[in-house]
């Protein structure tokens, strides 16, 4: 009986945070769409509901009624498997990221290693995509997206190493805490910088969204997918484009915790500041899409490798023997 | 030199100055109009669905002269006529093949008597082929439909020509 409640109590904390997740995704992929049209004086998708809100709604509707296509010389349970662990993966790191003070489904003690061990799973949907579809340009795809994604995650680890020394802890509540009398942002602003392009590359957006240069790969590793499998794998797109920028608003802009601790701003509830700073978050993703053009595959490496990298780890060097010297170290 | 350029990769001064730039398109007037909502200004030179004109009592201005169906590139016009009782020449049949028109105007351009004329209409769209050979009751009753509009366009374009 018991265990009846807590698999009660569970699901349904589950299904409250799994659902607003699902619309947001829909919203943001509106949201997107018009931030790309207004930047190019468009108008955006604005015919299926107010202001066109439902547009993403009547596209997956669209995309249910489908014929889901299987290539005859697949691998076909890798191939209906990859979208399923892309859209499950990009959900289920969502498990440990606090809104509020208190509104979490779990609140682990090593949440950002959960959050990095989940991201980088990601790419495992993607490559099982690209290599199941049996086609040149989905592996292509597959290949140049795992490269790219395992590089960026490098430079992420070692930023995220930056705010973990300032902060001591690996709970997100801690790291969020932790900012209350001034966001990482300042002290670390181009780690921020640097987290905020490595994320664009670790979503596949552009300017770095080679696994999906249309000019040279069709569609990259999606390109087999059709209908409902499709979707899929745009949704988790989505999700983890989500997720990297809650992770950016609790690394960096203070999680929930508003701006100025005066009166009309602290009464605001935290979980609306959460919101707004994703928001924040993605419409600079939104923007970037808009206005840059995509990288060479080479010069997408050398950024990796050769910038990002280096150049994150002197600021762990910088950032640990400031904090060493002035005796700043938490704990 | 050198270390300006480095100062300004350091400091992504250009991805800066995009972003701001971008800010500013989206709060510009935007370019898009909702097609089957608003619609586009024409010119009144524009060379869209043929129609056949009739002179103000009713009576057809072809003449039967056969110029178009001659000067019409895609030889989309086809044209026989006959004589009437009162001795003048008029058409019994003037069909034109939408599909294989090409709109050039010159058929407009060669009429002496500005019977066929192409109006402002390019909503025509058609389910099957068979809808897009138009014969001459067709074409007068475009004729009939626009004629306001056509007069009107003629005249505006009249100095021009």
């Amino acid at each position: 009986m018991n265990y009846i409640v807590t698999f009660y109590n569970e699901t349904y904390k589950i299904l409250l945070l799994l659902i607003p997740i699902l619309v947001s995704v829909a919203m943001i992929v509106w949201f997107d769409r018009r931030v790309w049209g207004f930047v190019q004086r468009r108008k955006g998708p604005n015919v299926v509901g107010p202001f066109g809100l439902l547009q993403t709604a009547a596209d997956a509707l669209k995309y249910i009624f489908k014929e889901i296509i299987i290539p005859a010389s697949s691998n076909k349970i890798v191939f209906i498997l990859a979208p399923i662990v892309t859209m499950t993966l990009a959900l289920s790191a969502w498990a440990v990221i606090p809104f509020s003070d208190e509104m979490f489904i779990s609140d682990i003690n090593v949440g950002i290693l959960y959050i990095f061990a989940i991201s980088s799973l990601g790419v495992y949907g993607i490559i099982m995509g690209g290599w199941a579809s049996n086609s040149k340009y989905p592996f292509l795809g597959a290949i140049r997206s795992a490269a790219q994604m395992v590089s960026y995650e490098v430079s992420i680890g070692i930023i995220i190493i930056n705010v973990l020394l300032c902060v001591g802890s690996l709970n997100l509540r801690d790291i969020v805490l932790a900012q209350e009398k001034l966001w990482f942002v300042v002290p670390l602003f181009p780690m921020f910088v640097i987290y905020f392009i490595s994320a664009l590359a670790e979503t596949n957006r552009p300017p770095f969204d080679l696994p999906e240069a249309e000019a040279e790969l069709v569609a990259g590793y999606q390109t087999e997918y059709s209908g409902m499998m499709y979707a899929m794998f745009w949704l988790g797109e989505y999700a983890n484009i989500l997720l990297l920028c809650a992770l950016g608003s609790i690394l960096f802009l203070g999680g929930w915790l508003s701006p100025v601790d005066i009166y009309p701003f602290n009464i605001i509830p935290g979980v609306f500041w959460m919101i707004f700073k994703i928001l924040l978050l993605f419409f600079m993703f939104a923007i970037v899409k808009a206005i840059v053009p995509r990288y060479r595959y080479d010069q997408l490496m050398r950024l990796g490798w050769k910038v990002f990298l280096p150049f994150s780890l002197l600021y762990v060097i910088l950032t640990a023997s400031f904090l060493v010297y002035f005796d700043l170290l938490p704990n | 030199m050198k270390l300006n350029r480095f100062f300004k990769i350091i400091f992504l001064s250009e991805f800066i100055k995009g972003i701001a730039i971008a800010i500013r398109e989206i709060f510009k007037k935007k370019k898009t109009i909702n097609y089957p909502f608003e619609k586009g200004k024409i010119s009144p030179r524009f060379r869209g669905e043929h129609a056949l004109r009739r002179y103000p009592n009713g009576e057809e201005r072809c003449i039967a002269c056969k110029l178009c169906e001659a000067v019409c590139p895609a030889q989309a016009i086809t044209i026989e006529n006959e004589e009437r009782a009162d001795g003048s020449r008029k058409t019994t049949r003037y069909d034109i093949d939408m599909l294989k028109c090409i709109y050039c105007g010159l058929c407009e351009e060669s009429c002496p008597v500005d019977a066929i004329v192409q109006g402002p209409n390019f909503e025509f769209s058609t389910e099957t082929r068979e809808e897009l050979y138009y014969n001459k009751e067709k074409l007068l009753e475009n004729g009939d439909r626009w004629e306001s509009v056509l007069a009107e366009n003629i005249k505006l374009d009249n100095p021009y020509r």
